[in-house]
């Protein structure tokens, strides 16, 4: 393991952290912002560039500004005087320490049967763009069909609900 | 350290901060920010055996990931919208105080 895992994996969980534990929620859309970028830097660490970038395009330019658009609209930006945690906040946290528990040890007591063994270092995967885009249009051709479609149901979907309800009352 | 043990202990990590955070916040915007966390830790379980699997020239899990962060754009830009529209409605976000589903 690199140092620079360390540092990257360090800065994106700090970031989810923040984005989960600050009390001003303009505070929180930035610190998620940091945690979707360490995620980017993970990706391009793991020599997928590709996904790296388009989680950088699709994370950090849009989701994260629907974000911070969404906390204005509904002025949520003004820091709340009561607690921000719901009315039994252990229950939901003891719940996600046991899932991290569990998923940890999986992972820890499986380390023998991954692929990969330590120390030696396998080889860099060998793939481009073009590869990406020709398994898109040809072995992927239909999952694209039905991203595109649900992707084209989402906007509408979303534009529906968000709208004004005026026309419909008259 | 094998590396993508490495990988995927974060991965644990950063789904169970995104689970606390969706358990426990009152805000509904902050809950889906929790939810985004989760499928961002998945993606990045589905990077890392991508990377370290036996074929990676088939491209399987990075195709697995492209599609699941399109996924996870529909589903924020929904969610949003109808965070939105409750609060154009109720004139809150708390979720503690959404208790009925009648309008």
């Amino acid at each position: 393991m690199s140092i620079v895992f360390y540092v990257i994996a360090g800065l994106s969980v700090a970031g989810a952290l923040a984005a989960v534990l600050l009390k001003n929620t303009v505070h929180c859309a930035l610190a998620l912002t940091l945690a979707f970028a360490g995620l980017a830097l993970l990706f391009l660490e793991l020599d997928a560039q590709f996904a790296g970038f388009a989680q950088i395009l699709v994370y950090i330019g849009a989701v994260a500004i629907l974000v911070v658009f969404a906390i204005l609209l509904t002025r949520g930006s003004e820091t709340p005087h009561e607690t921000v945690y719901s009315r039994n906040p252990l229950v939901g946290l003891v719940t996600a320490a046991a899932i991290f528990a569990v998923l940890g040890w999986a992972v820890l007591h499986s380390s023998q049967a991954l692929p990969g063994p330590a120390g030696t270092p396998t080889a860099e995967p060998q793939v481009t763009v073009m590869d990406i885009g020709n398994a898109l249009m040809g072995r992927y051709v239909l999952p694209l069909e039905i991203v595109a479609l649900l992707l084209t149901a989402a906007l509408i979907g979303a534009v529906i609900v968000a709208m004004h309800e005026k026309e419909a009352a008259r | 350290m094998n590396p993508l043990t490495g990988y995927l202990l974060v991965a644990a990590l950063l789904f169970a901060i995104g689970l606390a955070g969706a358990l426990t916040r009152r805000n509904a915007i902050l809950v889906l920010v929790g939810i985004e966390l989760m499928l961002n830790a998945a993606n990045l379980n589905l990077i890392a055996f991508w990377r370290y699997g036996p074929h990676p020239e088939l491209l399987t899990g990075m195709m697995f990931a492209i599609f699941s962060i399109a996924v996870a754009a529909a589903e924020a830009a929904v969610g949003l919208g109808l965070v939105i529209q409750i609060h154009r409605h109720a004139h809150t976000t708390d979720l503690d105080a959404m208790s009925r589903m009648k309008g």
